[in-house]
């Protein structure tokens, strides 16, 4: 039977159309997996199987839930919908989760909506359902606050939370997105386990590569529009839509054979570096040199201390043992007057560049301020050009853009003052995997091009694999293992390494149709 | 057809818009009585007429004639001149003299930065307008003393959010950014820091210009204000109380020109403030 199934969704907040005649449907034990980019209109097509588009104006031939109609559903009947017969998993768990309630309040939420004669057997159904959801030592987890748990514990709470009043249908809209490669596995381990004991998943992800493990059938989203849709297996290896062959591409991560550059000048030499912040120690005894023209990828999970390294090489943080030289002469531990007119060799990307542009700025003046004045405007359209923008963008302001374009902004900035170095700290990671690729295209095309070297930063090896010439793997402030990228891929020799690449999702593990 | 509905969109008017657009009109009404009163006023505002005094309101007298018989209309109209001008002479005043005092605390240093806001915990446990009786008490009263007292007394709202916004915006990625580019601090501070400190004091001047005028005339209306006969909407009010049972337009027409002042300023300043939220 069909825990959900609607035919000819629209939904329109205004005038726009954001979700165009849009049929699926999601049976017991099966898991369907809607992949799009951000704006394609998966999450709004979710939300619109609980009722929860009350903006806009949605209509469909038919919207079945739980196999009666819900067309004409009012907010009160939505309400005994949620929870109880559909539950919801909402991607960041941090800011899901009531930060002032206990994991145990959060969860039996539902069951005081939806079980409210049972109230004595609420307590035993709390630790139950966080045991389903895989949280170790329930009873004491539940009287735990949120910011007492890993993001991994968290995201499981809120799966708990949704498990609780045991809705036959979970929605889970992009749950592994906000985790490190290692969490997000066992992650969809448990969605795995779910689906297997009979419970409907509707997975929603940007990401095909992570959905391939675990979903029987892909429906594939872009505009608005299902433009594919088919059992898992038939759509990774036979893609129909061309839309649907570059994802497949993408979470392929094929690239093409990187010519390692042979002995580099050494440009950036940071020895035995060490920072503690408080009586945290965060890095310790790191070592690495950056070479002319090549690509160093510095991998390792959120807490690592990989962020640090790069604002130590920034000459951002200084380290409170070791040094950091470029092109031979000190960069850490000088006065901050001596540093300035040296600091156009460094430059940085980060992850969030919407907050590194002061957002009264138009992209031209956020590109042009570290340029000389005459020939400013000249310079700026070369710069946005040599990364792929249109010069009818430099009028905007960074909120105006997508996140695409804002890291192409973001890298247009960072090569104005022509440098010799760039740091991207996790350039791509809040980016789709779609943008990503072309992200990543970008940066090796402008390296050809300019020689210029990287730092590249990442928690996701997928990432580095086709843009670096060695690998650095971080773990709690001290670098675990190193050397060439495709030795390193080949040949892991630290357990650690071992159990990221096994993290990796890969197309090849593809879940059978049921 | 099949497709049937499932819910609509909710209408939304220009309702929301309908307060931004009133106070906007009001406030440029009431800058052009300021400018130019004469093309407004029917009267002179200091002529006595005593033989007409206490006429109710009529073609003539729009608004009836006070005591002296002089006409409530033009006085009201003259007066806006003194009442709104002190207001926003005093917000100037607490604008100027708090981002100081601001910038001080976020650039100075720990020590500066906890005298500071010490200072201002002792500062706002004082209502408003005992504290600006306090300055006109050490200053002596008039027109120009009454606006400092008002300014002084508003300066450490001011003072802590320049601080607040001055501390978010030098710790901001995007100041950072400008160091990664080699930009100097000067110019760093100049070019980004004091923009967007500037922007929310914007947003709080104009939302306190309405309260600086209600606190201007409860000063003249003490009589600490301009002195008589000079029109005033404060004094208009002081004068006008002892008659309020036989002639209510002396004290009553006063009274609504303050009420609709701080309601289209205020009106304004939500405008600007949703905008700048925005």
């Amino acid at each position: 039977m069909n825990l959900v199934e609607v035919e000819g969704l629209d939904v329109s907040f205004g005038g726009a159309r954001v979700v165009k005649d849009v049929s699926l449907h999601v049976a017991a034990g099966e898991c369907l997996a809607l992949v799009g980019e951000s704006g394609s209109g998966k999450s709004v097509t979710a939300r619109a199987l609980l009722g929860l588009n009350r903006s806009a104006s949605v209509t469909a031939r038919a919207l079945r839930v739980g196999g009666r109609d819900a067309r004409a559903y009012g907010e009160k009947q939505w309400r005994d919908v949620r929870g109880a017969e559909v539950g919801l998993v909402s991607q960041d768990a941090l800011v899901a989760l009531d930060p002032l309630r206990r994991v145990g309040d959060e969860v039996v939420e539902a069951l005081r909506l939806h079980r409210p004669g049972e109230r004595e057997a609420w307590p035993a159904r709390v630790v139950e359902a966080l045991a389903e959801a895989g949280v170790g030592e329930p009873a004491r987890r539940a009287r735990q606050y949120p910011h007492q748990l890993s993001g991994g514990l968290r995201q499981r709470a809120l799966i708990a939370a949704a498990l609780a009043a045991r809705p036959a249908l979970l929605i889970a809209d992009e749950p592994t997105t906000a985790l490190d490669v290692v969490v997000q596995r066992q992650i969809l381990r448990l969605l795995a386990e779910l689906t297997a004991g009979g419970r409907g998943l509707l997975l929603i992800s940007h990401d095909l590569a992570v959905v391939a493990s675990l979903a029987h059938r892909v429906a594939v989203m872009r505009d608005g529009e299902v433009v594919e849709t088919g059992p898992t297996s038939r759509v990774l290896t036979r893609p129909s839509h061309p839309y649907t062959r570059m994802l497949v591409d993408a979470a392929r991560g094929a690239h093409p054979a990187r010519e390692p550059v042979v002995d580099p000048v050494p440009l950036v030499r940071v020895d035995a570096v060490g920072k503690s912040f408080g009586p945290h120690r965060v890095v310790d005894g790191v070592s690495l040199t950056i070479g002319a023209g090549e690509t160093v990828g510095l991998v390792g999970e959120s807490g690592s201390g990989k962020t640090t390294v790069a604002r130590v090489v920034m000459g951002l943080t200084e380290p409170d043992q070791g040094a950091v030289t470029l092109r031979g002469e000190p960069w850490s531990g000088l006065p901050e007057r001596a540093r300035r007119a040296r600091r156009r060799d460094v430059q940085l990307i980060s992850q969030n560049p919407l907050a590194a542009f002061d957002p009264r700025y138009t992209v031209a003046r956020i590109v042009g301020e570290a340029l000389p004045r005459a020939g400013r405007a000249e310079r700026v359209r070369e710069l946005l050009a040599s990364v792929g923008l249109a010069p009818d963008l430099a009028a905007r302001r960074p909120h105006q853009l997508s996140g695409g374009q804002r890291q192409r902004v973001a890298i247009a900035r960072a090569l104005a003052p022509d440098p010799a170095v760039l740091v991207c700290d996790e350039p791509v990671s809040a980016l789709d995997v779609s943008v990503q690729a072309q992200v990543l295209d970008l940066l090796a095309d402008l390296q050809r091009r300019t020689g210029v070297a990287l730092l590249f930063i990442t928690h996701d090896l997928r990432v580095v694999e086709g843009i670096s010439d060695r690998l650095l793997i971080m773990k709690d402030g001290v670098v675990v293992e190193q050397g060439a990228t495709a030795d390193v891929f080949r040949e892991p020799r630290h357990p650690y390494t071992r159990e990221l690449l096994a993290a990796v999702p890969r197309l090849d593990e593809v879940a059978a149709p049921v | 057809m099949t497709t049937l509905l499932v819910h609509r969109r909710p209408a939304r008017g220009a309702a929301s818009r309908l307060p931004a657009v009133v106070g906007g009109l009001a406030v440029a009404l009431i800058a052009a009585v300021l400018l130019f009163p004469s093309w407004f006023a029917t009267h002179s505002p200091e002529t006595n007429d005593v033989l007409n005094a206490f006429a109710p309101p009529s073609a003539d007298h729009l608004l009836g004639t006070d005591q002296l018989g002089r006409d409530v209309f033009s006085r009201l109209v003259h007066g806006a001149r003194l009442s709104v001008t002190i207001g926003l002479v005093a917000t100037v005043v607490g604008v100027v003299l708090g981002s100081a005092l601001g910038l001080a605390a976020a650039a100075g240093g720990k020590w500066a930065d906890v005298a500071v806001m010490r200072l201002t915990d002792v500062w706002l446990a004082f209502p408003e307008v005992l504290l600006a009786l306090l300055v006109i008490a050490l200053i002596g009263p008039g027109a120009a003393n009454v606006a400092v007292a008002i300014g002084v007394a508003a300066t450490p709202y001011y003072g802590r959010l320049v601080r607040g916004q001055a501390l978010a915006v030098a710790r901001s990625e995007y100041v950072e950014a400008a160091r990664v580019l080699g930009i100097g601090p000067v110019r760093t501070a100049l070019r980004h820091v004091l923009p967007n400190v500037g922007g929310p004091v914007v947003v709080l001047a104009s939302l306190g210009t309405g309260s600086a005028v209600v606190a201007a005339a409860g000063l003249s209306l003490l009589g600490l204000g301009p002195l008589p006969p000079t029109p005033e909407w404060g004094a208009m009010l002081a004068e006008g109380q002892s008659y309020l049972s036989t002639a209510w337009w002396i004290a009553v027409f006063p009274g609504a020109a303050i009420v609709a002042v701080v309601l289209a300023v205020t009106a304004l300043g939500r405008a600007v403030q949703s905008r700048s939220l925005r």
